[in-house]
């Protein structure tokens, strides 16, 4: 099949793109596709409308990549690519949206606020800062609205610390949300296609329970996959992250983040298109379904050109 | 846009990571990347205006010159250049590097000169030679930001001592020391870049560096010197170093081409006294045996041929333009209650922001202006330097330089004006936040 891969792109998330973009290229080969490798650039669309390759392997991550901005051009084009389409893409880059959605499809996931630069500039949105905290409690979490990685994400413990941490979160988008910081177990389920891969867990190995940065990194935290769970958490975990899966309209693959508290898991949010490095979370999940690197890329490419 | 698929290796299976994962060094655990650092893969677009590297302007280097070098090597040292040469390095640059350093009134004596493959080598030889696991090193507040992740894969226990416009602190280096003493550590050196120190631009006052050779003969502590930039200046009169002062009983050199040649032919030296030297040039053996012979080939000659000087001369005019440039745009564009220094050579400006601002975040949003600069936390160990960033003025024309520096003023100002704004409610009227404890 030929196939071109796209990685790179302009987002923050441009090396990890890189990374995932080679160990794909190298499955790619392995399984005697024939490979060509672009970058985000101004004849992406020429190059691909001219070449025409049988499916695009979409290896990009964050904002134009993962936000349904390649993805809404090669539908235009008529190419088939990997992973969620262009509203599930909108839908799941947006993670006010996204839980806007969780919300009304009656899945958990934790109170929040969000709020625009624009309001805060203009309209005077800072004196509600006080009416947000009783919303969503202390601790809460300030994030950018957009972010695939733990950029830009401050845990703030009092009403004082909110301007600050929503200057980090809003140097990265210009939307930040302040959501309820939730204790539990942190849980990713990846899917592919329409099923539900083991369940990994992320025991962070730093004490400090607010350090976000070391969390997705080799040493930073280990990786228990398939998680151990009681039977019943499991299916429950299992069965919300479909359900969050389906309602955001996902298909091909994508990543569900969960934290699994004492009263259930809560959707934190679905990265559309998750790291595909070997360090990555949906390659440890499929393989622990019995799936290699390769049978999960050629899975992927199943599912795009079905 | 195309590129050709790379080779195919070994596969990684998700399995493999512990495993990997129970062979890793503990050192390692200090060597983990970060988020931040993938952040700066994207000014490796060309659209990106950064002012995050260190590089020296080699386009300034005439063709014509590599050109009758390559001539020579062709015609007269093929098979010398491709060959192995002493671990120590060519006798031809040793003696080269002796009168460079004479140019800067330090003399040396070309049998204490090691050459090193670039200044970093230095800094991982004598390292290595000196440092146990927790072993203290002290080094200036700020420091160079590559020596950071060398001083730590060798467990090192950094100290880092504040600088003002006259370079470190000597009452807090005096201080750390007495306390370091009561703890009953010794700290075994202290690295520092007395002229136009990378990141800070400072440059060490005469009477401190004067009280630093004392304070490093009192205690019996060595001292690195790191002298990249002391050729490069643009005004004012130069010092003598801290090699000269002491003579080399306890001080410790390390120089380089890079910033007066070539970054790319990646020579540097280390001069230290002779029992050093052996342990060094063992550590060098193990390393790398030796350092291109070709480079050092090149680089010899070109430097004995004289025309170096002028060159020197030529990179220095340039720099003190882009200086004067980046000063002019930092004065327009930068918000009000930035502070910046005037460098008097090197390559590099401080700069700190009103202390709401982080310039890691504003890196975030400075990138999405297609500029680029390294932020103030990658010259500390701690996470000081929150609001402080690090600007290079050496490697970039004129016209981007006033552009970039545009740019970051705007984000910054953007981002202050949005803070003022959610903290002038009645509800929030406070005092600025305190960041969290970045550890």
């Amino acid at each position: 099949m030929k196939v071109a891969l796209l990685q790179g792109g302009r987002s923050l998330e441009r090396g990890v793109s890189i990374r995932s973009g080679q160990r794909v290229t190298e499955a790619l080969l392995d399984l005697d596709h024939e490979v060509e490798v672009l970058d985000l650039g101004p004849d992406l669309v020429g190059h691909l409308d001219k070449h025409r390759p049988d499916v695009v392997f979409i290896a990009l991550h964050g904002t134009e990549g993962e936000d349904g901005t390649v993805q809404a051009l090669l539908e235009l084009l008529d190419i088939p690519f990997t992973g969620p389409g262009t509203a599930a893409c909108i839908r799941c880059m947006d993670k006010s949206l996204a839980k806007y959605t969780l919300r009304e499809h009656g899945l958990p996931t934790p109170d929040w606020v969000t709020y625009t630069e624009a309001a805060i500039r203009d309209f005077g949105a800072a004196t509600t800062f006080g009416s947000a905290v009783k919303r969503v409690g202390l601790p809460l979490v300030a994030k950018p609205a957009s972010q695939g990685s733990s950029l830009g994400v401050k845990v703030v413990t009092q009403l004082e610390q909110i301007p600050g941490a929503l200057i980090t979160a809003l140097s990265y988008d210009e939307r930040a949300m302040l959501e309820t910081w939730v204790g539990g177990r942190e849980l990713a389920v990846s899917v592919l296609g329409d099923e539900a891969l083991p369940v990994v867990e992320a025991i962070p190995t730093d004490s400090n329970t607010y350090d976000f940065s070391a969390r997705y990194e080799i040493g930073g935290a280990s990786f228990e996959c398939p998680a151990d769970l009681p039977d019943g958490d499991a299916a429950e975990v299992e069965r919300v992250a479909l359900a969050a899966y389906e309602a955001l309209g996902c298909s091909g693959f994508s990543r569900v983040d969960i934290i699994l508290a004492e009263d259930g898991p809560q959707v934190l949010e679905v990265n559309a298109i998750p790291g595909l490095t070997e360090t990555s979370l949906l390659p440890q999940a499929a393989e622990a379904a019995g799936l290699d690197f390769n049978a999960m890329v050629q899975r992927i490419l199943d599912l795009a050109t079905a | 846009m195309a590129a050709s698929p790379p080779p195919r290796r070994q596969q990684t299976r998700a399995k493999d990571l512990e495993r990997y994962a129970s062979l890793f060094a503990k050192r390692t655990r200090v060597m983990r990347s970060s988020a931040m650092r993938d952040m700066m893969e994207i000014t490796a677009r060309p659209e990106v205006i950064s002012l995050a590297g260190g590089l020296p302007d080699t386009s300034t280097f005439p063709p014509e010159a590599f050109a009758a070098e390559m001539t020579r090597i062709e015609k007269t040292a093929v098979a010398e250049v491709l060959q192995y040469g002493p671990t120590e390095g060519s006798m031809l640059v040793r003696e080269q590097i002796v009168e460079v350093m004479a140019a800067e009134g330090t003399r040396v004596d070309a049998i204490d000169v090691t050459v090193t493959t670039g200044g970093q080598q230095g800094i991982d030889l004598i390292t290595k030679t000196l440092i146990d696991p927790g072993d203290v090193i002290i080094c200036d507040a700020p420091t160079y930001p590559g020596a950071i992740p060398t001083f730590c894969s060798y467990e090192a226990d950094v100290r880092q001592i504040e600088m003002d416009a006259d370079g470190m602190r000597m009452d807090l280096l005096e201080a750390t020391i007495d306390t370091l003493e009561a703890d009953g550590k010794r700290p075994k050196f202290i690295y520092s870049i007395p002229t136009f120190q990378n990141p800070g631009g400072v440059t060490l006052s005469l009477e401190r560096r004067r009280r630093l050779v004392e304070i490093a003969r009192e205690k019996e502590i060595l001292v690195v010197e790191d002298n990249p930039y002391g050729l490069l200046r643009f005004e004012g009169d130069p010092l003598p170093t801290l090699y000269s002062l002491d003579g080399g009983n306890y001080v410790v050199y390390l120089g380089t081409f890079s910033k007066i040649l070539s970054a790319g032919l990646r020579i540097g030296w280390l001069v230290t006294p002779t029992p050093i030297r052996e342990k060094v040039v063992l550590g060098k053996q193990a390393a790398d045996l030796c350092t291109s012979t070709l480079t050092q080939d090149f680089a010899g000659h070109f430097f004995q041929s004289g025309r170096w000087r002028e060159y020197v001369d030529e990179l220095t005019a340039i720099y003190r333009t882009r200086r004067d440039v980046m000063i002019n745009a930092m004065a327009e564009y930068f918000p009000h209650g930035a502070t910046w220094n005037k460098p008097q050579g090197g390559l590099f400006i401080w700069a700190t922001m009103p202390d709401v601002l982080s310039t890691e975040d504003l890196l975030a949003k400075a990138l999405s202006r297609n500029v680029a600069f390294v932020p103030g936390p990658n010259a500390y160990v701690d996470g000081r330097g929150a609001s402080s960033m690090r600007l290079n003025f050496s490697g970039v024309k004129e016209d981007e330089i006033i552009e970039g520096i545009r740019r970051i003023g705007q984000v910054a100002r953007e981002m202050l004006k949005l803070y003022e704004t959610m903290t002038s409610t009645d509800e929030m009227k406070l005092p600025p936040v305190e960041r969290e404890d970045p550890s």
